[in-house]
């Protein structure tokens, strides 16, 4: 199985970003460079202050600024076909791009569901037109996600769908996981679940815990994700079989995935932004914003995340990026959708709450942002001469307000909406082609004259 | 104050002086006439999105008794029924400058909501399973007209915890003025945790002897459905208040409607002990009492005097 990332095509990128601070933790590179990038890839990387723009390539002042390999996410809703009043191709990828992000993976529980290849197809054409980084599309595992029979694999496939996924919903049936697992042997694409017993989560709205007994809101117990992470990673070891735990939440789960990993089982995780940074004590305000499925937990919970974070337990950080109108989220709390944006805020609300407070270093948090795709067999970004470009430009110290300057996002239901945080991204290139620039940046750029070249209007 | 959304954003200061409102009330209600003008020229909306006979009656007597014009509305054959958000009815009712809204909701936070979109005080009647302040005042009143204070006191909240906003908003109120509360009930419908709130939990009634008062709740049918209990006959046997264990020097209360039978034996609804009907009664005079907190501290204009009562002096 060959995954196919998809995106409209853009003029390659020729500029040099000068004494710009390279961070790329896989490749050792920790310090200030000069980065030249010539037809979209990245032709040198030299000291800082011995490389010259060549014939028409932009300079970029990197001066205070760090350069990462672009982040990658595994884990979006772009709610293309169906809810494009909510994110299109276009502003889920725009969004991605301002986040940093070079690459996305799309989650097809769409209206249609992704569960056939002429929705895949169609899907793949339109962000070959609107979506301005690559976008790898998710096909079901079941059709309509119901739970009941398998997709045709197979033809899903070999049309590059980029792994198998029912997200939104579990995949309550055991003997569905079997064989879906068993079809992986002809197919391959990794089987990305979202786990959570229904029996058990009811109709819960947040985390089953103090809160949830103080609002009076049902509660989704911790055990009724970790269960059916127990349950299939022992089919997963019993079939020989490959899985990526979507949004892990609760300590049982790294538990469960630590012990799973430790008996040879091929299993990966991700966990969110927000689950790093939030808990339930949010919810106390009732407010919709801070609604998702899986439900912020118990401080216990964050703790063992970001140790799991730490210890490589957890693979990568996912955003879950989940928009929602604004009607719908302005319900009451049990009544709202669960979801919350996260593509534009991921780095700086982990670097605010987790970097610059000490919690875990800057590279780590760096290698696993980028790091989304290797659970689907996706090489990660890096900085190396003769890679495409794929790069985000950061200037870390910049303070900024979530939401104050709107979004890139159709949506805006950001649980960090109102936060000061630091870490700004000024410039994303994705695939060897500028996806996004900060206006701002943009204007401070041509006011100092330091531009020349194409693409500097804001 | 301007809202009263739960007992959580209580100090026991603000609900010492509800209650000392709610005393002075007491007095216009033994009176012939019992209309005092406070409130005259000043709209309160009664906004119930849920069945509901005595809070709701009771907040429009409480309105009438001070002389506001009330609108009240349910939420069958209305706006509400036809789809529309609670955000948009409170805005088509702002248009009518209402002083107060009280809510009733199936919803937990709808009185946040309603708080946030409208610049009207609010009162929570009732949101989802989550709070509901005004009935625990009524019950605080209730209680210190029998005894001199909760200081130390046990009391004992007996049944369906897990569903019952009565119950989170009466352990804070409880607990906020010195009582020991203990909740009990079968497994299933102790929520998780709860002792979070301040309280002890019990799964059985041995120690029942010790409570000073025992708060009854009520057990809704539909829980056997859900199979929280394995039948109804057994939770009787193990957890209904009749005249075996409820012993001549406790009091008992129940926030209404009684299953009789189920939770309370009849002739425990009917023994001395009991205040299910001085409950009701208290409902009136504290549910003036909060509106008049709510609507004379809250306005700028309106300077207040040191006691409703003087209001009611005054000639109208």
């Amino acid at each position: 199985m060959r995954m196919r990332l998809s995106a409209r095509s853009g003029p390659p990128a020729a500029l040099v970003v000068a004494r710009v601070h390279v961070l790329d933790p896989r490749r050792g590179i920790d310090g200030l460079h000069d980065v030249l990038v010539r037809g979209g890839q990245i032709a040198e990387l030299a000291p800082a202050g011995t490389l010259d723009a060549s014939d028409g390539a932009e300079t970029i002042e990197g001066d205070g600024l760090h350069l990462f390999p672009g982040f990658v996410d595994p884990h979006v809703h772009l709610r293309t076909p169906g809810r494009e009043d909510e994110e299109d191709l276009e502003s889920g990828t725009r969004a991605a791009a301002a986040g940093g992000f070079c690459c996305v993976l799309a989650m097809p529980n769409t209206e249609p569901v992704v569960d056939n290849a002429a929705v895949l197809r169609s899907l793949q054409q339109r962000a070959g037109v609107e979506a301005v980084i690559p976008v790898g599309f998710l096909a079901a595992i079941t059709k309509g996600q119901a739970g009941a029979e398998l997709t045709e694999m197979v033809e899903l496939a070999t049309e590059g769908a980029a792994g198998f996924s029912d997200d939104g919903v579990p995949v309550t049936s055991a003997r569905r996981i079997q064989h879906a697992l068993q079809y992986q042997r002809l197919c391959g694409g990794v089987l990305a679940l979202h786990e959570e017993d229904p029996a058990l989560s009811g109709d819960g709205a947040m985390h089953e815990g103090a809160v949830s007994a103080l609002l009076g809101l049902a509660g989704i117990p911790s055990i009724s994700e970790s269960t059916m992470i127990e349950r299939d990673a022992r089919i997963a070891r019993y079939e020989g079989g490959q899985l990526h735990v979507l949004h892990v939440s609760a300590a049982e789960s790294v538990e469960a995935i630590a012990r799973a990993k430790d008996d040879g089982v091929r299993i990966t995780c991700e966990v969110t932004p927000h689950h790093l940074t939030l808990t339930d004590e949010a919810v106390r305000s009732l407010d919709p914003r801070f609604k998702m499925n899986p439900p912020l937990r118990g401080e216990r919970d964050r703790q063992a995340l970001i140790e799991a974070l730490r210890a490589g337990t957890i693979d990568c950080i996912a955003t879950d990026h989940a928009p929602h109108s604004r009607e719908e989220k302005e319900a009451p709390f049990e009544q709202a959708p669960m979801g919350v944006t996260g593509l534009e805020t991921a780095f700086a609300a982990l670097y605010t709450d987790l970097v610059t407070a000490g919690v875990i270093d800057l590279p780590l948090l760096v290698e696993r942002m980028t790091a989304g795709g290797v659970p689907y067999g996706l090489a990660p970004p890096s900085v190396a001469p003769g890679a495409l470009a794929n790069f985000c430009l950061v200037d870390l110290n910049a303070p900024w307000i979530v939401g104050e300057a709107g979004y890139e996002s159709r949506s805006e239901n950001s649980c960090f909406a109102g936060r000061p945080v630091r870490g700004k991204v000024v410039m994303t290139i994705a695939a060897g082609t500028v996806a996004y620039r900060e206006r701002a940046f943009s204007i401070r750029l041509a006011k100092g004259s330091l531009v020349a070249g194409p693409g500097t209007r804001g | 104050m301007k809202h009263l959304l739960s007992i959580a954003d209580l100090e026991r200061g603000d609900i010492e002086r509800i209650l000392e409102i709610a005393e002075s009330f007491a007095a216009v209600a033994d009176r012939d006439i019992k209309k005092v003008p406070t409130l005259r020229g000043r709209t309160v909306v009664n906004l119930f999105y849920e069945a509901s006979t005595r809070t709701s009656s009771s907040f429009e007597l409480a309105a009438k008794r001070l002389s506001a014009d009330l609108i009240s509305i349910r939420s069958a054959g209305s706006a509400v029924d036809k789809g529309e958000s609670l955000k948009d009815t409170v805005a088509t009712l702002s248009a009518y400058d209402p002083a107060a809204i009280v809510i009733r909701s199936p919803w937990a936070g709808s009185a946040q909501i309603v708080a946030r979109s409208s610049s009207a005080s609010v009162v929570n009647a009732g949101d989802g399973k989550h709070e509901h302040p005004s009935q625990a005042l009524l019950d605080l009143f209730t209680l210190l007209q029998h005894v001199k204070s909760l200081e130390g006191k046990e009391i004992w909240i007996v049944g369906d915890v897990l569903h019952s906003r009565v119950a989170r908003s009466n352990v804070l109120a409880f607990s906020r003025m010195g009582a020991r509360v203990t909740v009990a009930g079968p497994p299933t419908l102790i929520p998780r945790d709860v002792e979070m709130l301040g309280c002890d939990i019990a799964y059985d009634l041995e120690r029942l002897g010790e409570a000073d008062v025992i708060y009854s709740l009520r057990m809704q049918h539909e829980r056997m459905s859900d199979a929280f209990v394995p039948s109804l006959r057994e939770y009787i046997s193990c957890f209904q208040i009749d005249s075996r264990r409820l012993q001549p020097r406790q009091l008992l209360m129940h926030p209404g409607p009684v299953n009789r039978g189920v939770e309370l034996s009849a002739e425990v609804i009917e023994s001395p002990q009991a205040l299910i009907a001085d409950q009701v009664a208290s409902g009136v005079v504290v549910r003036m009492a909060i509106l008049y907190e709510l609507l004379t501290s809250s306005r700028a204009d309106a300077p207040r005097s040191g006691s409703p009562i003087s209001t009611v002096e005054q000639p109208a």
